[in-house]
């Protein structure tokens, strides 16, 4: 395999992993943060930290982009010994989970990890994701218009 | 003059102390939590995240918790805690076409693709008091139906503008967006710049500027081309990583206002359109925000600049409740020296009156 695809294909499971991660939530990731056994250690690089992002909008849903208000967003960093750092950014304030991202992070770059945390941590937290769209999808698919039309008498 | 200004403090402390008391309310009720407030008095959190200027559910809870209720007082506390954070950046501008949409409803085409969604609203209720939630608020889940498996949802703005027959929106011009927290705002303002000072504004100022245009007042002729109202993802590239992430998803409220037609002997006419953008469900807004948007156009589309809702100076400048009700709140300082001044005045210019008044009064008996 040509070496940059490889990079942009581990690119692109990162990318989908912090997502998954980043929009769980938190007392979940912690639940099955604690099933994973013997992790290995990890220093922490930046502490959890509160900060702001600046909501971007477009003008007409499609135009120039606008301030829309910011959110609060946590982030913290991690390394493990081995020499991967991990990141974690996630919208709200919730240190602890921030951190358990940045770790899940590191532990996804080991090789030797990523089926554990697939199959323990990344599909069920994508399924119940689903889960939830899906429910909220269904109540205001009840909600969807049928109309009908009167017909007039024809030859009027 | 000088002027005893200090003194209170032990009935400044007091005045905490009964606050806080008051803010309890009777020691026999539970107290209210913050998951109540978010889940159960949700448009009010809606409310304060939007004119807060800052998305974050449970510090919205928090804020009217301590505010006990007053929403304008809880959207101070929000934007005073905000200044308290730093900055990481900005997202990557949302997609609202990428919305998982409870509501979307469109008054211009009865067949829209996608379909009207009616979602959770109280268009459709009767406004009688219910009296049932009085005894017990208990309710089954609401009834579901199937998905469409297609998630797409085409803004009916995309439909019109195809055909030629509605105004692009300005295309991203460029460069970074102007930010009114940052720099100050300055006159005359670009659109996203009064957008964000919309964005922020209070609901009723808006409404009452957006109703004005309706009666006519810088009438343009609104039709709602499309409220939507769900879940967009946020995007986001952190500084150590050079890729956007899905940091969160969050509920946003999009109004996209088709307006009057301008068009000229060369230009084909086409509908102008306003935007209204808020967070959570708050379409009321929305629609205010997206009225007032298209009334502040109006030099742009060569119209005349009659009223209010039309002068960017007067609406940019009021919009904000927090400006506005720290002025107007500012009354109650102490203002003894100026107002001691001003007694001195009166009573000098009364004087005067009344020894003119004599002095006439003298003259009149010597004639």
């Amino acid at each position: 395999m040509p070496p940059m695809l490889s990079s942009d294909a581990t690119l692109s499971r990162r990318q989908r992993w912090l997502s998954v991660l980043a929009k769980a939530p938190a007392d979940r990731l912690e639940a099955l943060w604690r099933t994973l056994r013997a992790t290995p250690s990890y220093t922490v690089l930046r502490r959890p930290e509160i900060g702001l992002v600046m909501l971007q909008g477009r003008i007409s849903g499609s135009g120039a982009p606008f301030a829309a208000g910011e959110m609060t967003v946590t982030r913290a960093a991690v390394r493990l010994e081995s020499g991967q750092m991990g990141v974690g950014y996630i919208g709200g304030r919730h240190p602890r989970q921030a951190e358990i991202v940045a770790a899940i992070d590191a532990l996804g770059q080991l090789p030797e990890w990523q089926r554990q945390l697939e199959e323990q941590i990344l599909t069920p937290l994508e399924q119940e994701a689903e889960a939830r769209r899906r429910g909220r999808a269904a109540k205001a698919a009840a909600t969807k218009v049928d109309f009908f039309t009167v017909a007039r008498e024809a030859g009027t | 003059m000088y002027v005893a200004v200090k003194g209170g403090e032990t009935a400044i402390a007091h005045s905490l102390e009964l606050l806080a008391d008051r803010r309890r309310g009777s020691r026999d009720l539970a107290e209210l939590t913050l998951d109540q407030i978010d889940q159960q008095l949700a448009l009010a959190v809606d409310r304060v995240m939007t004119e807060g200027s800052c998305y974050d559910r449970s510090l919205a809870a928090l804020a009217i918790k301590q505010a006990r209720g007053d929403l304008i007082e809880a959207i101070f506390l929000l934007r005073a805690y905000r200044t308290t954070l730093p900055r990481f950046g900005h997202s990557e501008p949302i997609d609202t076409s990428r919305m998982v949409a409870e509501r979307r409803i469109s008054s211009t085409f009865k067949d829209v693709p996608g379909g009207q969604v009616l979602g959770p609203t109280f268009d459709y209720t009767h406004r009688l008091l219910d009296f049932s939630l009085a005894a017990n608020g208990e309710r089954p889940a609401a009834p579901t139906a199937p998905v469409d498996a297609t998630r797409d949802l085409p803004r009916v703005g995309d439909i019109l503008e195809r055909e030629g027959m509605l105004e692009p929106p300005p295309a991203n011009v460029g460069g970074p967006t102007q930010d009114i927290t940052r720099d100050p705002l300055t006159l005359p303002a670009e659109r996203p710049v009064r957008l964000q000072n919309l964005a922020r504004g209070d609901e009723g100022f808006l409404l009452a500027l957006g109703y004005s245009t309706q009666r006519g007042y810088g009438n343009n002729h609104p039709f709602v081309g499309e409220i939507r109202f769900g879940a967009v993802p946020v995007s986001f590239v952190p500084e150590e990583l050079g890729f956007p992430i899905e940091i969160a998803e969050i509920d946003v409220t999009e109004c996209d206002m088709v307006n009057q037609f301008a068009g000229s002997h060369d230009v084909p006419p086409q509908f102008t359109r306003g935007y209204g953008l808020a967070f959570g469900h708050a379409e009321r807004k929305a629609m205010a925000m997206a009225l007032v948007d298209r009334a502040l156009r109006a030099e742009e589309l060569s119209e005349a600049v009659t009223s209010p809702a039309q002068d960017e100076e007067f609406v940019l400048a009021h919009s904000d409740n927090v400006e506005a009700s720290g002025f107007v709140q500012h009354l109650k300082l102490p203002h003894y020296v100026d107002f001691q001044s001003e007694l001195v005045i009166v009573r000098t210019l009364r004087a005067e009156v009344e020894a003119r008044r004599q002095q006439t009064a003298l003259d009149q008996a010597a004639e």
